[in-house]
């Protein structure tokens, strides 16, 4: 699921329950409109729970924005798939990809808001990790 | 030490049945102490790798070595893919193609250093690095393939007593505490057949 608005971050939200991910897509969508990009993807390769590289890099692709996307992760392996993905884009894009270190449905809730105003990659990142820290 | 198509693919197989064959192992261990899906994630992986035979031994050593990792990166799931995903692709940038001794050892400390990395952790956390590490070290010292057999057995059960820092299991604080880190025992069942596979080339 998408929506494209160029200017604003884009967020991407990965958990190993596909249901935890849709859910919490649809509360940054009612908490916060379509003003942002958004992606989520959750489930390994098998529709079991977990997390896949190929997944992730297609949310990513999904809510591209020029300003950047701000991912949003459960626990261990949607992390490190998370960052094993960045890693895999085009270099140019590399740079423009941040992991959050943020809870999922919370930061993804604080991040998609930050983002919704216009604020740049690194603002969103830190305001989702700041909540709770 | 020089692999050509069949030892490579007797390399593959090897890997990919000392995984299978052991997942409900793998799995039980990380029910223990993690979420329970090491032994089934490692075995999509391999399965995947085991599929992509025999074309996949047709490739030249460290062409072999990335693909396996590609393979694990984007089938396992779970930590554990990106881990030893990140191990295989870098051993497969180091290598040349008939690599000696020497090229191995220092391979495998460029995949160690890459998989510390991508973990973000260190030997003595409870993790694939606490085999890595150790056998890596009697590789460096000149030890034979039934010594780095036997460090890989015994590091993994070192990993028991220890506290985990990283991983699903470090949630558990003290009570990761007895329990060997499921991690450790995929890497030493993977040490433990390559070396197995590789006993008459890895000396010369």
């Amino acid at each position: 699921m998408s929506s494209l608005r160029p200017g604003n971050v884009g967020i991407v939200i990965v958990s190993h329950s596909p249901k935890i991910a849709e859910g919490a897509a649809d509360m940054v969508r009612q908490m916060v409109g379509d003003a942002v990009p958004l992606a989520w993807t959750g489930g390994d390769v098998d529709g079991g729970l977990g997390t896949n590289v190929a997944g992730i890099l297609e949310a990513i692709e999904t809510a591209w924005s020029p300003a950047g996307v701000a991912i949003l992760v459960d626990l261990g392996g949607a992390e490190t798939n998370s960052e094993m993905a960045v890693e895999m884009l085009p270099e140019d894009r590399r740079a423009r990809v941040l992991v959050c270190n943020a809870p999922v449905v919370e930061g993804a809730v604080i991040a998609a808001t930050e983002s919704s105003g216009g604020s740049p990659l690194a603002a969103v990142k830190r305001s989702a990790e700041e909540f709770y820290a | 030490m020089s692999l050509d198509r069949v030892a490579r693919e007797r390399l593959v197989r090897a890997l990919a049945g000392a995984v299978i064959e052991h997942a409900d192992e793998l799995t039980s261990l990380d029910q223990a102490i993690g979420d329970g899906d090491h032994g089934l994630n490692m075995k999509r992986g391999f399965e995947a790798v085991l599929a992509a035979l025999p074309g996949l031994a047709d490739k030249p050593l460290p062409e072999m070595l990335k693909a396996i990792g590609m393979t694990l990166v984007m089938k396992v799931g779970g930590a554990s893919g990106p881990l030893v995903g990140t191990f295989f692709m870098e051993l497969g940038k180091a290598l040349p193609e008939q690599p000696s001794r020497a090229d191995l050892v220092a391979a495998t400390e460029r995949a160690i250093e890459a998989v510390k990395a991508r973990g973000r952790s260190e030997a003595g956390q409870k993790t694939l690095l606490d085999v890595l590490v150790p056998v890596h070290a009697i590789l460096a010292g000149g030890g034979d393939a039934k010594a780095i057999a036997i460090e890989a057995v015994q590091a993994a059960d070192r990993t028991t007593p220890m506290l985990a820092i990283r991983g699903r299991a470090s949630f558990l604080g003290e009570r990761s505490i007895g329990h060997m880190d499921p991690g450790s025992r995929s890497a030493s069942l993977l040490i433990s057949a390559a070396v197995e596979t590789l006993e008459f080339e890895v000396n010369t």
